[in-house]
């Protein structure tokens, strides 16, 4: 029988079923569920594959590398905007070449339901020269994530798979195959290959240009590439990943008239491009994200009008593609719907009631009235929600940890109080060099450290922030008579601001921990972090 | 045969418990499910909804295209009527009347119900109040798949059997009143629709 599965716990099942023994990841939507499936699982239990949450997605791809060296096979798993952390060792790797199967999947975030932008990481796969795999639906997600493990092996390079947020968190029944058993210990042949000093890394370079025929002639036999012909030449269509099931969506019975060209595997498989281009006298391309594939094929100045997309006005240029915008691009009638009636009001996100964050944001709004200058440097995670009313507290939300570092800039530049305010999680994952930078010039900048001891905005996860903060800032070299611990409720607010404010007026590095668990916390977890103080303080 | 279903709500009602018994019973059928649901950020209170398809053949989009929808079930009034773009003509509406006020201009109650009302087959229920006479405020979201039910492409019984496998493990009272929660929804409509 079919198993009713996520895109991302079919791409999950397809993995343990590939025989990885271990997955790496930091939490970030839409890709959060794929390490938790494996978290879950009773076969990973039994089997031992590493799941535990990484710091962050550099050290997660990072030691999913070191255990690809031992051989093994291996997944990391980030959302869009993780990958930008984990460029460094993503591009590196793809120099080096993997041992053991070596899959990155990389969740995109288009129309940013819960994201800064809506990147799209086939670019990156692109600069990185490796081979990349877009499944169309759930059955692909479990299908191509074991074919991504042979296909890395095959090649000697790691291979991105390229999930979207409505493919993620969509279910649909999934059949299940076979498990391969996980590889032994097996040391690279070639002793120079993960030693990327130049005269190894140039030899490197060379191999991975010399693999690209190789990797474009999978990409043309490739299985999940599919040409599907049609009488109607009067347009061509080239449809990527879920953009795939859109465009069915508008035809009964799978009955397109137009040649279709299914694209699941990159490179662009050449061939088949051309003989569609060929054939038909217009092309129009579908794809979720970014004009990947329109640009390549689009000419430099737009004269040809062969190509039709997103660059060329006949699909949105942003946000996400659906069943209706396609249907405008196939020239279908636009349909008579309703429209929202208008005492409809929106509905954004807010902090939970009782939020440890909401005691913090009336604090900060209480000092900026006796300060217009303040400024406040937020992060990413629940605090974020700090941007949106009732509270409106920060000025500045950009990326991981950029709260701590914008902060000391704009305190480098005059500005007085310099606020930045960090969950603890991303203050592990990415705040932790920018205190340190801060501490070594003394910048005068009030760093708040909101603790809920979770991930809390993916769904409470486990922080490796927690019971370590203190000793981390410590150890950075925070001055311990300049860092302070706040329980952030509404009875000790008046206590709360009388601290903060000393600590602003103090010139130099504060930290200010506000400490209270997430309430989403289940009771397993808070006995957890009970069990953690009673460890540190002893 | 293609039904499809938007479940809509605020983020934390639980909408997905309702998703959860409606893909039971599908899956039990044999029939082609697509779901999707909302993660992450807009499960802090926004506005949440799931885009729920069955069929007896292959499903393509995951996204229920606009005047598409046959049914839109919702635990929360206002969220109902976000959705009314993916009504088909003459779809059915079926939601709680309870209010979820965590928003400073929400619209006044008694236009949000003449709205629903001006919809020809829209079943207004105070859902909560019925599945808390029943002795368990939770199973609301049974007292409203009951009041859609009719319209399912399942048949009760396998609704029935699907709330009880889903609700198992959590012992034999709660299986007992939500069904008791589904059949009092199932009565409900077919008194309110006309």
């Amino acid at each position: 029988m079919k198993k009713l599965l996520l895109g991302n716990e079919a791409l999950a099942q397809g993995a343990i079923d590939a025989g990885i023994s271990g997955v790496y990841a930091y939490p970030g939507t839409p890709s959060t569920e794929i390490t938790e499936y494996i978290q879950h699982s009773k076969t990973a239990t039994e089997l031992k594959i590493h799941s535990k949450w990484s710091v962050n997605e550099k050290t997660a791809m990072e030691a999913a590398l070191g255990m690809s060296y031992a051989g093994k096979r291996a997944m990391t798993v980030m959302k869009h905007v993780g990958l930008n952390v984990a460029a460094d060792v993503f591009m590196n790797m793809a120099v080096s070449g993997i041992n053991g199967g070596l899959v990155v999947v990389v969740a995109d975030d288009p129309s940013m339901h819960s994201s800064q932008n809506e990147q799209d990481s086939r670019n990156y796969g692109r600069f990185a020269m490796i081979p990349i795999l877009e499944p169309s639906n759930q059955q692909e997600c479990y299908d191509i994530t074991k074919y991504a493990f042979y296909l890395s092996e095959q090649l000697g390079l790691p291979v991105m798979i390229r999930m979207v947020t409505r493919l993620s968190h969509s279910r649909a029944g999934v059949e299940i195959g076979k498990r391969i058993v996980q590889n032994t210990i097996r040391l690279p042949k070639n002793p120079h290959q993960f030693q990327l000093i130049p005269v190894h890394a140039r030899n490197g370079y060379q191999h991975l240009v010399d693999l690209q025929s190789d990797t474009r002639e999978s990409s043309e036999n490739s299985f999940f590439n599919s040409y599907i012909d049609g009488p109607n030449i009067s347009m061509g269509i080239i449809a990527s990943g879920i953009a795939y099931n859109y465009l069915m969506e508008n035809f009964d019975d799978d009955d397109c008239p137009y040649p279709i060209l299914k694209i699941s595997q990159y490179p662009l498989p050449k061939n088949l491009v051309k003989k569609l281009f060929n054939k038909c006298k217009k092309v129009l391309i579908l794809e979720d994200g970014y004009p990947f594939i329109e640009e390549v094929l689009s000419d430099y100045f737009g004269e040809s009008k062969k190509i039709m997309g997103r660059l060329t006005g006949h699909l949105n240029r942003v946000g996400e593609l659906n069943p209706d915008n396609i249907s405008n691009a196939l020239g279908f009638d636009v349909k008579n719907t309703t429209e929202i009636p208008k005492i409809v009001s929106s509905r954004p996100p807010e902090l939970c009631i009782g939020c440890a964050h909401r005691d913090l944001f009336e604090a900060i709004n209480q000092l900026k009235t006796e300060n217009s200058d303040q400024q406040v440097f937020g992060d990413i995670g629940c605090s974020a929600l700090g941007v949106l009313t009732p509270y409106q507290s920060i000025n500045t939300l950009i990326d991981m940890g950029a709260s701590i570092t914008m902060a000391k800039g704009a305190a480098d530049a005059g500005i007085h109080p310099s606020i930045a305010i960090i969950g603890d999680s991303t203050f592990t994952h990415s705040g932790m060099t920018g205190l340190l930078e801060a501490v070594i010039e003394n910048t005068p900048v009030t760093i708040i450290i909101s603790d809920n001891s979770a991930i809390a905005m993916t769904g409470a996860q486990d922080s490796s922030a927690s019971g370590r903060i203190v000793n981390i800032c410590r150890g950075i070299g925070v001055d311990k008579n300049h860092l302070k611990i706040i329980t952030p409720l509404h009875k000790n607010l008046n206590e709360n601001i009388d601290l903060i404010r000393n600590e602003i007026n103090y010139k130099g590095v504060s930290v200010v921990i506000a400490q209270r668990p997430c309430v989403q916390l289940s009771k397993e977890q808070k006995d957890r972090l009970n069990g953690l103080k009673t460890a540190s303080l002893n | 045969m293609k039904t499809n279903i938007i479940l809509a709500g605020v983020g934390g009602q639980g909408i997905l418990t309702i998703a959860a018994v409606i893909d039971t019973a599908a899956l039990d059928c044999n029939l082609n499910i697509k779901q999707s649901e909302v993660h992450g950020m807009s499960q802090r209170g926004g506005a949440v909804q799931s885009h729920l398809r069955i069929s007896s053949k292959e499903i393509h989009s995951d996204l229920i295209p606009l005047g598409k929808a046959d049914i839109i079930i919702s635990v929360e009034p206002m969220e109902l009527l976000r959705y009314i773009p993916y009504l088909k003509k003459d779809g059915l509406l079926v939601t709680d009347s309870n209010p979820f006020n965590n928003i400073s201009n929400y619209p006044e109650l008694k236009e949000i119900y003449a709205e629903i009302k001006s919809h020809q087959n829209s079943i207004l229920i105070d859902a909560k109040q019925i599945a808390k006479d029943l002795g368990n405020s939770k199973a609301t979201n049974m007292v409203l798949l009951g009041a859609a039910a009719s319209q399912l492409p399942l048949s009760d019984k396998s609704l029935e059997q699907a709330i009880k496998t889903l609700f198992e493990r959590k012992g034999e009272r709660v299986v007992a009143k939500n069904l008791e929660a589904f059949n009092k929804g199932k009565e409900i409509a077919t008194i309110s629709v006309s």
